[in-house]
């Protein structure tokens, strides 16, 4: 069916891109919270350890790409459902979006140190 | 106009939206609180992020900022704070499967999609208690 439909057509990208990375974001979860209950004391040698391998940097940061996208959406939902003055939204997203691109610059420093 | 008619223009009307139908008549149903409580949840964890990257950072950067993050989680009002972020970070897990799961179009019924919500907000309350006595 060819519907002809307003808008800017990303709705349906962002729903998915949300729930895509909800998955990640739990499988990472569950993950880590095994690893770390375990059973072995976490020491900072054990703790950098884990961090210095290859696949936890890697898999660390799939996690925070996939929750920081996640975030965006989730916040960009409420910003859009909450902040009537088109002005005040506008700039709480651009200032939404500046935090989580540091926060992903910064995640890259902590995992490549 | 009839007397019945008269009676029916006389009754009073339910004024919805006043502060005290807001507060004590309007009820939220429990569908509606698991996903009010995933927003809120939702944002308390957006906003604790930078606390998370800044221990994390900590943690690894050195073995004596590792030590001072193990003294700093043991205090009181920092381990109150966690334990509410488990808590957020539980209600947003399992409402956010719940949310999954509607998406495939189970347990959409009215009944059922109560009792969902009553499993998550059960799920998410228990999980928070035993992550709480395994972490302290």
């Amino acid at each position: 069916m060819n519907r002809v439909v307003t808008g800017a057509h990303y709705g349906l990208r962002d729903w998915l891109a949300q729930r895509i990375t909800a998955a990640i974001i739990a499988v990472y979860s569950v993950i880590v919270v095994v690893v770390l209950m375990g059973g072995v004391p976490i020491t900072y040698a054990v703790w950098t350890d884990l961090f210095s391998r290859g696949w936890m940097r890697v898999a660390t940061l799939l996690f925070f790409v996939s929750l920081i996208w996640h975030v965006w959406i989730g916040m960009r939902d409420i910003l859009m459902d909450y902040v009537k003055p088109d002005g005040l939204r506008l700039s709480l997203q651009v200032f939404t979006v500046l935090i989580l691109a540091s926060y992903l610059g910064w995640s890259v420093q902590i995992l490549w140190r | 106009m009839s007397e019945a008619a008269a009676k029916t223009l006389r009754k009073p009307r339910p004024k919805y939206l006043s502060l005290q139908a807001l507060l004590f008549e309007i009820r939220l149903p429990v569908m509606g609180w698991v996903s009010i409580l995933h927003r809120i949840s939702g944002v308390l964890l957006f906003g604790a992020m930078v606390w998370m990257l800044w221990m994390l950072d900590t943690s690894l950067a050195t073995a004596s900022g590792f030590a001072r993050i193990q003294h700093y989680v043991g205090l009181w009002p920092v381990k109150l704070s966690l334990l509410v972020l488990v808590w957020a970070y539980c209600h947003h897990f399992c409402a956010g499967i719940r949310f999954l799961l509607l998406d495939l179009d189970k347990w959409i019924g009215k009944e059922s999609s109560r009792v969902t919500s009553w499993i998550v907000l059960a799920a998410s309350i228990a999980l928070t208690v035993a992550f709480g006595w395994k972490l302290w």
